[in-house]
């Protein structure tokens, strides 16, 4: 039962992990890129907005980072339940 | 050296290479067949996928669909690595700690159905087919144009060499292929945008040209682009329209990314979940050097095209036609450019005909009209290494990168239809007694069969090949990608509800893109025209794809709270497939 309890947390703190890159995935893609961008128009970024480098670099940048957060987080969490691999 | 023996040479090459590894890398077994034995690294199962997922379209058409539709084409370069993010959190690692070898046998297993894993069959089939013929007539195409050989022989030649590896080889020789494959398209798409940025800019890395000044005008080079374009009467390059359609084509084209099979199945290949996960982030940084480039290699080359037709600006005269570069002219026996002096001034004049501000100018200044009357996307990234006057064996290498993009994206896609064949429907369905030879020999068996049908379909290419793409992405969005993500993240989810969720989105995808494009793409089949006054909430059929992922979720939880709770193993499944102890059980298994 103990071990249950431990793998639901687990289970847990993965989807709160997620869930907060998603939407950090989503504030720089939909928002930044696009939505927000008419908002962010006053900051200047190589003869054009910063709406645009999100759209065109800025947001495929955050993915990467996002992904690599979650792998070494995730690794860390698997050892703090002893769920990770021998 | 002629120029196509130099291409013939540096190709011969690049399949010596891809041949040496396919001998290498035979599979002796079902698990070195599906899923490369899973001992593949997963800095290099980064590199497999980057070349998986990049195909002919990415390495050749994307940066020119960005040049001529500016900002608001963004979307394909969010789209198509934003779904990694999707991929790496919410399939991926939880899949391969499953541990079978494809992606319908997860469907199966986890909804004890096999209605829902024959319906995930069609689907992956239906999805990987359509995206296949692109592939073939795309290798098609490359062969033709640089070796000097006509399509068919070049499409005979593209399956041959794919047929050699794939079958002898399966997973483990198309992923080991594939990193070469990465290697060779990488450095064909680097070289000349790097020596484009410098001319333009004088910085070297072209996403940071893009933003840089251009040495030649003193500003900015997008302002000097906009400028230029809007003088023209075209769309200015960074401004945009319809930020919600922008937004939903987006997600349409992430959600779809994450949901396509044969890139799924490649995250199979590594040993541990953890090495997934990673696996993820290196196939992104993979994608990331092509997909930042192209956007820098859009905007020079349009900037180019238009300095080159502009010489003196657009107060100035524009470019005689006897003083067109060469490579204009090179290009133009191709058919995929052309010039035509209306006005017969012997200046070719290029400008937005069809912008109603223009005509004013135009009428002014003595033009009959758009002068520039072909320009095929295409040539921005096949003509850069001429445009920036690069030597014989860059373009050589733009030839065996276009090559290296198909093969490796066509030899994914075939094997995730043929090992859905022999280990879902042969050894699941219609024959489970097999052994572990007899599948072996199916799964050659039916790879082959899949390239022959890809090539007969790339011979005789439907007359919708140009939809499919937005069918491919649309399935994988409606169908797949939900059902998966509901399967790991949803311990109440069962059969019924799965089935019909899978149903549900399916169903409406085709149906809403038939009933604008033709039944089955049949042109004058379509029952309503497609335009914007008869999309259902303004949504264009492309935009479809999360429409339809919506309505597989709402279906599915509707079903399933009605139906009886799934049985405890398939509840213990789902937690064993949540935590990552015990993956390397799935070795070899």
């Amino acid at each position: 039962m103990a071990e249950k309890a431990n793998n639901s947390e687990y289970w847990a703190a993965n989807v709160r992990l997620v869930t907060l890159c998603l939407v950090v995935w989503a504030l720089c893609s939909y928002g930044f890129a696009i939505l927000f961008r008419p908002m962010l128009s006053g900051i200047a970024v190589g003869g054009t907005d910063l709406g645009f480098w999100f759209a065109q670099q800025g947001s495929i940048l955050v993915f990467l980072i996002l992904i690599f957060f979650y792998a070494s987080r995730m690794n860390k969490l698997d050892k703090e339940y002893g769920v990770d691999e021998e | 050296m002629e120029q196509t023996t130099l291409n013939i040479i540096v190709v011969g090459l690049s399949f010596a290479l891809y041949f040496g590894i396919a001998i290498w890398a035979r599979a002796g077994s079902t698990s070195e067949f599906y899923a490369a034995g899973r001992g593949v690294p997963p800095v290099l199962n980064g590199m497999a996928t980057a070349a998986d997922w990049m195909s002919a379209a990415s390495f050749i058409s994307m940066a020119g669909l960005i040049a001529f539709v500016g900002y608001n084409n963004s979307t394909f370069l969010m789209g198509w690595t934003g779904g990694y993010v999707l991929m790496a959190m919410l399939l991926a690692p939880y899949l391969r700690k499953f541990g079978k070898y494809t992606v319908p046998e997860f469907v199966g297993d986890r909804f004890y159905s096999q209605t829902a894993r024959v319906v995930a069959v069609a689907s992956l089939i239906i999805m990987s087919v359509t995206y296949v013929i692109g592939q073939m007539t795309g290798a098609g195409v490359a062969f033709s144009r640089f070796l000097e050989v006509d399509k068919t022989t070049g499409l005979y030649i593209a399956s041959a060499t794919v047929f050699v590896y794939a079958v002898l080889g399966g997973m483990k020789g198309i992923t080991y292929t594939q990193v070469a494959q990465y290697c060779v398209l990488i450095t064909a798409y680097t070289i000349p945008a790097v020596f484009i940025s410098l001319q333009l800019t004088g910085n070297p890395i072209p996403s940071l040209g893009l933003f840089s000044e251009h040495t030649a005008s003193g500003q900015p080079l997008l302002t000097t682009l906009d400028g230029l374009l809007t003088d023209l009467g075209f769309n200015a390059y960074t401004t945009g329209s319809s930020p919600w359609l922008m937004a939903l084509f987006t997600l349409s084209l992430m959600i779809g990314t994450a949901g396509l099979p044969h890139v799924i199945i490649r995250f199979f290949t590594v040993p541990k979940v953890s090495d997934a996960r990673w696996s993820a982030g290196w196939a992104l940084v993979f994608i990331a050097l092509l997909y930042l480039t192209a956007p820098a290699v859009g905007a020079m080359a349009r900037l180019n095209i238009m300095t080159t037709m502009w010489p003196d600006g657009v107060e100035g005269e524009p470019v005689a036609q006897a003083d067109l570069p060469d490579w204009f002219n090179t290009w133009s026996v191709t058919g995929l450019l052309a010039v035509e002096d209306k006005n017969g001034d012997g200046l070719i004049q290029y400008y937005n005909e069809n912008n109603a501000g223009m005509a004013e100018m135009a009428a002014e200044r003595g033009w009959a009209g758009n002068e520039l009357v072909t320009f095929n996307r295409d040539i921005l990234v096949l003509a850069n290494p001429e445009i920036a006057q690069l030597p014989g064996w860059v373009i050589a290498l733009i030839a065996a990168g276009g090559l290296a993009a198909a093969l490796s994206t066509a030899a994914g896609l075939l094997l995730a239809i043929s090992s859905s064949i022999s280990h879902d429907l042969i050894k699941s369905v219609i024959n489970p007694n097999i052994t572990e030879k007899g599948e072996l020999l199916a799964a050659r068996i039916s790879m082959a069969g899949a390239i022959a049908l890809a090539t007969y379909l790339g011979l005789n290419p439907p007359g919708f090949a140009a939809q499919t793409v937005a069918l491919a992405f649309g399935l994988a969005a409606a169908s797949l990608f939900p059902t998966l993500m509901m399967g790991i993240f949803s311990k109440r989810m069962n059969s019924a509800g799965a089935t019909a969720g899978m149903l549900a989105g399916l169903i409406s995808t085709c149906l809403y893109l038939f009933t604008f494009l033709g039944w089955f793409f049949i042109p004058g089949t379509n029952m309503l025209d497609n335009t914007a006054a008869n999309y259902l909430f303004g949504i264009p059929p492309t935009h479809f794809g999360p429409v339809g992922a919506l309505l597989n979720f709402a279906v599915a939880f509707a079903v399933s709270r009605v139906t009886a709770e799934p049985p405890q193993e398939i509840q213990d499944l789902v937690e064993s497939v949540r935590i990552p102890r015990g993956a390397g059980a799935a070795i070899n298994k």
